[in-house]
């Protein structure tokens, strides 16, 4: 099965019934596998005139109590940043998927990159937290997209799988569980204001037609969901919550893999180049070499970096000009070697390997 | 052991899903690992295409195709981009009336589209009368897996055709690889 296609399973099989979107290569398998399987399904497909009239339609669908997801890739991700913080503001539960593409702007429709990395995290206005997940193969475009769906009901907030057009478009076995495990959002208690949140940071949620009136605004609001944009503190009160529900529960969303902890020599990756580095390590066995893959990039599992207490140097094979490095970089004392590569294909194992020889 | 089979041709004639074929049979049937990735780009009928599969008896970490062990070539097109820096112990199926060209490496010469057009009756049909050739020169996947794997992807009442052309291409392939 193509990734693609694994991703829109993914949805169906965790609940997701609407989706409004507007085709995008490397993208477009979800679009088209959706369209063909939600009304079956019982759901709702709608091709939308464009990406910030889908991010729309996916946050209004998601206050019917629906999952919701869409999908696009670099440009239309671009145009979906408004509506995201405004997802962000309300605490809309929804997937947002990216196949990512080579950009800026229109760049390369066809050809694989992970450029959008912290355009997922910062993308939009403001202060604000998300979470965001990377895939590497197209089990993982199955089960990360489940995953999606139960984060970003559990903590109310847009959730992005972050793939490339490599594991998008390849194909591989997968195996797809008779059924998956799926939360929905805790209900809104009675007696509780609709943005009241429990210790967690995280309020309640009353779609419409459950029986609570919610006001629903990307302006600033209180408790009740109503406006109050003057006063400093409901602001501050808000949007330090929107980032903190995130931030504090960054061991409870983590999920990563660690290979070879004692090693002196790390590489730390996400998404496609992990299968590079993957080879590099099985094809040297008596070389100990370090890996941490993440398959959540946002929040950052800075603890994830103690996990090679032996480590001298990070090396973070990526497909843009050094992103996720940074982050790695402000966490660890050690030297943190970027290893970009742009243009639309994967690092080889021989270009991973001379890096290695040429750091360690 | 880690095989790596690159298909190409031209826009039109199944190339790609050549080699989605081949790795369904190999993941699906014969219970090994696959991986197919292809050139994914604005080419359109006519324009050269290529599809390319991992094979292995484990699980498949770098998953493109880095130097092919095994090409199937349909088109002149398809060898210049595709196929001229092919290895000296690679094996190469070659469509004969398609490809002038003949590489360094061992070449089987299939006439896949001359058979399909005469003997089948259906030019459509020659990338899966190559795919019979290739399982039964190469031995990549076994004849059952194949078998299952084009029953699966071609369109319900093509079944007889595409079967009879696989079989045409093992009989292709067996005598290709007679010395």
């Amino acid at each position: 099965m193509q990734g693609n296609t694994a991703c829109a399973e993914g949805a169906l099989a965790a609940g997701c019934r609407f989706f409004g979107g507007y085709p995008i290569t490397p993208s477009t398998e979800i679009a088209e596998t959706m369209a063909r399987r939600l009304p079956k399904a019982g759901g709702v497909f709608i091709s939308m005139e464009d990406e910030l009239a889908s991010i729309a339609a996916v946050i209004g669908a998601a206050w019917t109590g629906a999952r919701a997801m869409t999908a696009t890739s670099g440009p239309g991700f671009s145009l979906m940043m408004e509506n995201i913080g405004y997802a962000a503001m309300t605490e809309t539960p929804c997937v947002v998927v990216n196949v990512q593409r080579g950009g800026p702007s229109t760049g390369q429709p066809t050809r694989a990159a992970q450029g959008d990395m912290f355009q997922c995290r910062f993308g939009s206005h403001g202060d604000y937290s998300t979470i965001a997940l990377t895939p590497n193969s197209v089990q993982e475009m199955f089960d990360l997209t489940v995953k999606a769906f139960d984060l970003a009901d559990r903590f109310r907030v847009p959730t992005f799988l972050m793939a490339d057009e490599i594991v998008g478009h390849m194909r591989e076995r997968v195996t797809i569980p008779d059924s998956v495990e799926a939360t929905s959002p805790r209900p809104l208690a009675e007696g509780s204001l609709p943005f009241e949140a429990n210790e967690n940071g995280i309020p309640g949620f009353a779609p419409f037609g459950s029986g609570r009136a919610v006001h629903v605004t990307g302006l600033t609001h209180d408790e009740r969901g109503y406006p109050d944009t003057t006063d400093p503190e409901a602001h501050d009160r808000l949007v330090r919550r929107l980032v903190t529900k995130i931030e504090s529960a960054r061991r409870a969303i983590a999920d990563y893999e660690v290979m070879n902890p004692d090693a002196e020599t790390v590489f730390v990756t996400y998404g496609a180049p992990s299968r590079t580095v993957e080879q590099v390590i099985h094809d040297r066995p008596g070389d100990s070499i370090g890996h941490l893959r993440l398959r959540v990039v946002w929040p950052f599992p800075e603890f994830a970096l103690k996990e090679f207490p032996n480590a001298k140097v990070f090396l973070m094979p990526e497909l843009n000009l050094g992103q996720m490095v940074r982050e790695v970089q402000r966490h660890v004392d050690q030297p943190v070697v970027a290893i970009p590569k742009i243009g639309g294909e994967l690092h080889t194992p021989a270009e991973l390997v001379s890096a290695l020889e040429e750091h360690r | 052991m880690r095989h790596e089979v690159r298909f190409s041709g031209y826009g039109g004639q199944g190339i790609i899903l050549s080699a989605v074929i081949l790795g369904r049979a190999a993941a699906l049937y014969d219970g090994k690992y696959a991986v197919q990735t292809q050139v994914y780009g604005p080419e359109a009928r006519g324009g050269a295409s290529m599809g390319q599969v991992v094979i292995d008896d484990a699980p498949i970490l770098y998953p493109e195709v880095a130097d092919p062990d095994i090409y199937v070539i349909m088109s002149q097109q398809g060898f210049e981009k595709y196929g001229t820096r092919a290895r000296e112990d690679a094996v190469m199926l070659i469509d004969a009336d398609l490809v002038r060209s003949r590489p360094a490496c061992r070449a089987y010469e299939i006439p896949a589209t001359a058979e399909a057009k005469t003997a089948l009756g259906r030019e459509i049909v020659a990338n899966i009368v190559m795919i019979g050739a290739l399982v039964a020169a190469t031995e990549i996947v076994s004849r059952e897996a194949i078998e299952r794997a084009v029953l699966d992807s071609v369109p319900k009442g093509t079944e007889n055709l595409n079967i009879k052309a696989l079989k045409r291409g093992f009989e292709l392939g067996e005598r290709a690889c007679k010395p």
